[in-house]
């Protein structure tokens, strides 16, 4: 089936339901469809926990220059530092408009909206921990999505619900739209547009210990990287230094920002070792290395140093009022997975794999770009997590992402708009759902074949255990190799269930080709940067080497075999100096 | 634990009628039912249709009735439904909804009651330059209504959505439409009493308060939908009702 559009945004998440609401009200009024695998509010959006960065100034003063400079700093200087200006600026803006379109932020005594200090963020570049974290309960992106999706109600935008993305239209650098496959029926949909959007978030489901939806497959990079589009700063990827023990459920910063002290098997406070400034409020990856070491120190709470030694998050200290009043979803996640009160005990934690820093390179428009002359595509944009401004470079500042989403969001539906109204659709090729076909025909062929979930398991083992915190040549080695091997077994992957409606093992076999893909890129993206730099840190390569390394990473996935070329990062408003807290 | 789990499957392209699928299963005491399901579906029966996302009781995706009560299974624990070895734990889809596949259920009808109570901010006032001024106490009024995450456990909960009235726009719309009416911010009643004031609106619940009792997300449903009910008649009779905390 053929569907026309002026423009189709895929994922609704925040970014992906902001810029709808954008595009909805412009003048041209361009006809605008919504394609999600997931219904709307089952977006991971909705998993945000602790609060959306603005420097709106309500309980000390704060700049939006200030908010600028800890994004590059926390960022390790890969940040482009013009498009962290925008990003600081319009958050102020961007967060009035959520709360004018129904926000539900907790409030001041002055009833102005609440903020609380989070990791990273400071006054005065960086004089004291800034309260810059506006909130909403610990809950801040399921308020998030739910009011833009309320509001997609009351704009009337379409949505194609349950609608996979599994091919990319693209010829040359001309998009004309993409292919979708159907749950409920198995028919695979042609989109035609003449402006697609990718917003399908996030991939950390290609770990093994995951903060991250199930969801979360980083089907739109993986889509475009198969189509010849290059991903950016793949190496980076966030571990949140606080997940739930064993299970890798997210527990806020905010716990921090509130007052939660990290303790080890001594109850001593070892930020104060590590980062003697910001402490606990330390950015992420620096406060997950240290969690990393102080576990192989043998100063753990089991003692053991191994992958079942874990810290303390001591929130005891805050009083049950605070908890109740701020932390409440933290609370109840620790008494139904733990079966502790916060208030009372403190609360097991291991570093959990949470979020993308790299992604589809794209311009302060959104556009995607092509190659490392910062052409682009026409029509094609990305925004949220599965995009790279980069506003988050090495690594991204708790806070941060929600901002992301809505700045950068509105920027693209804005472009998009315009770009609709002068261009029309591209030409529909003469077999449009091809490729894709091909693969479902395939993964339905009977056989003796090799089971996705092993699959899925090894390649999240050897992530987990190569790809993540402390990085080696050696172990990023043989995380390609295993890559790879798992890669030759794809073809004979088969699934048993060949039926058409709600064919969830076929969406899944899907999701896992993605995973793998991506990990592909990340791997060999995390071989070739010899340095540590935010989030990468590697045990062979210990320092920051600005001479060499100062610069984005452009993957390409061809044939099974990754090309990177480099581009420049603008560090034209602030010089890169050590990154010290 | 060795365990047993009884899925009902239903595929109503191939199946005449839905039927019980026994599965043995060695199951962690504190692992999530979501766990289980889907270490059955990759060992047993990889077709077996269930929606899933989060994981941790935020997306809203994986409501069921585990042992005949709504609930979701990321949120319950094995132990929270099996004490002893050799338990048996009965796995069925939401009720009041078309079974689309095994665990799967159609909630189109759901959400189109959702839309149809305008569950979006209309404001009272023109925006201000910076955000409308909300004091934190009538912040605090309308904050367990927010917590919802429409994953329509109430909705199945429900008797009179079951049996007494098909129509009723059900407990997950109205204490939606309450989140808006008790924001001060909001224009509340005033743009909405269509959706609200009719024989399948607000008049329709019976205060079974099953939704109340099943909610996930721990919200006084059928106190928010009393609230309505009384605000609604104070405002037919030309008054501002005045809450009780």
């Amino acid at each position: 089936m053929v569907h026309e559009f002026d423009t189709v945004i895929v994922g609704a998440g925040g970014a992906g339901l902001y810029a709808a609401l954008e595009v909805a009200s412009a003048e041209s009024a361009p006809r605008t469809a919504v394609v999600s695998k997931l219904y709307p509010m089952r977006s991971h959006t909705g998993a945000a926990q602790g609060g959306i960065g603005a420097a709106l100034g309500n309980v000390e003063e704060d700049r939006p220059e200030w908010h600028a400079f800890d994004t590059v700093k926390g960022g390790d200087y890969l940040v482009d530092q013009k498009a962290a200006m925008i990003l600081a600026e319009d958050a102020v803006r961007a967060v009035y408009d959520l709360e004018h379109r129904g926000l539900p932020f907790n409030r001041t005594p002055q009833g102005r909206i609440d903020q609380r200090r989070f990791g990273g963020h400071t006054r005065n570049f960086g004089e004291a921990p800034a309260f810059r974290s506006c909130f909403a309960a610990d809950r801040t992106g399921h308020m998030i999505l739910q009011t833009l999706y309320q509001q997609c109600i009351r704009s009337n935008v379409a949505f194609f619900n349950e609608f996979y993305l599994v091919d990319l239209l693209i010829d040359g650098r001309k998009c004309g739209g993409i292919v979708a496959y159907e749950l409920a029926t198995g028919d695979l949909h042609v989109f035609r547009a003449a402006a697609v959007l990718i917003a399908t978030g996030g991939f950390g489901r290609m770990f093994r210990t995951t903060s991250n939806a199930l969801s979360n497959t980083g089907d739109g990079p993986a889509v475009l990287a198969r189509r010849g589009i290059p991903l950016q700063d793949m190496e980076f990827f966030q571990f949140h230094p606080t997940g739930i023990r064993g299970m890798g459920i997210l527990i806020s910063e905010a716990v921090r920002g509130e007052g939660g002290i990290l303790r080890n098997r001594s109850g001593e406070r070892f930020m104060e070792r590590y980062a003697p400034g910001l402490l606990d409020l330390a950015p992420r990856d620096m406060i997950a290395r240290a969690i990393v070491d102080e576990i192989r120190a043998g100063r753990g709470i089991t003692g053991t140093g191994d992958g079942a030694d874990y810290v303390h998050l001591d929130a005891t200290g805050l009083g049950a009022q605070t908890i109740e009043k701020k932390l409440p979803d933290i609370a109840d996640f620790c008494k139904t997975y733990q079966g502790i009160d916060p208030a009372l005990s403190p609360i097991p934690v291991q570093p959990t794999a949470h979020y993308a820093m790299g992604g589809i390179p794209t311009d302060i428009d959104c556009r995607v770009i092509a190659d490392n002359d910062g052409s682009t595509y026409d029509g094609l944009y990305a925004a949220g997590e599965a995009a790279c401004v980069s506003v988050h470079g090495a690594n991204r500042l708790g806070t941060n992402s929600l901002v992301d989403l809505v700045v950068f969001g509105r920027r693209a539906g804005k472009h998009m708009a315009g770009f609709c109204s002068w261009n029309g659709l591209a030409a529909l090729p003469s077999d449009a759902e091809g490729r894709s076909l091909e693969d479902i025909v395939r993964l339905k062929q009977p056989g003796d074949s090799v089971a996705i979930h092993l699959l899925r398991d090894k390649l999240r083992a050897t992530m987990m255990d190569n790809i993540g915190i402390f990085r080696t040549a050696q172990g990023m080695q043989k995380a390609v190799n295993d890559i790879g091997e798992l890669a030759v077994l794809w073809p004979d992957v088969r699934v048993k269930d060949r039926g058409g409606n709600f064919n969830t093992e076929l969406v899944e076999a899907l999701e896992q080709r993605n995973l793998l893909d991506i990990a592909r890129i990340t791997a060999e993206s995390a071989l070739v940067r010899e340095e540590s730099r935010g989030a990468h840190a590697r045990e062979d390569f210990p320092q920051r080497d600005d001479e060499r390394f100062l610069h984005h990473s452009l993957a390409w996935l061809n044939d099974g075999k990754v090309r990177i070329k480099t581009r420049p990062v603008d560090i034209s408003r602030w010089q890169p100096k050590p990154r010290k807290y | 634990m060795n365990i047993t789990f009884i899925i009902q499957r239903y595929n109503p392209l191939v199946d005449g009628s839905p039927y019980y699928e026994h599965y043995l299963i060695d199951a962690d005491p504190h692992e999530r039912v979501l766990d289980t399901l889907l270490r059955i579906k990759d060992t047993f029966d990889r077709s077996l249709a269930v929606r899933r996302s989060c994981g941790h009781g935020v997306c809203g995706s994986d409501a069921m009735l585990i042992n005949g009560v709504e609930r979701l299974a990321c949120k319950t624990l094995i132990k929270d439904v099996v004490e002893i070895e050799g338990s048996v734990v009965l796995i069925t889809p939401l009720r009041s909804m078309p079974v689309q596949r095994d665990l799967c259920v159609d909630q189109e009808r759901f959400f189109q009651k959702y839309r149809e109570v305008k569950p979006f901010f209309i404001p009272a006032a023109p925006a201000p330059e910076k955000e409308y001024v909300q004091s934190p106490d009538s912040r605090a009024k309308f904050d367990d209504t927010t917590k919802c995450i429409l994953c329509a456990s109430c909705y199945s909960a429900c008797p009179v959505v079951a049996e007494t009235r098909r129509e009723f726009a059900g407990p997950a719309a109205l204490v939606n439409a309450a989140r808006f009416i008790l924001d001060d911010r909001d224009l509340g009643l005033a743009g909405r009493m269509d959706g609200l004031d009719n024989d399948d609106g607000v008049w329709a619940c019976e205060n079974h308060f099953d939704c109340t009792r099943v909610c996930p997300r721990g919200i006084k449903v059928t106190k928010a939908i009393n609230e309505t009910k009384r605000s609604i008649t104070a405002y037919k009779n030309g008054k501002v009702h005045d809450e009780i905390a």
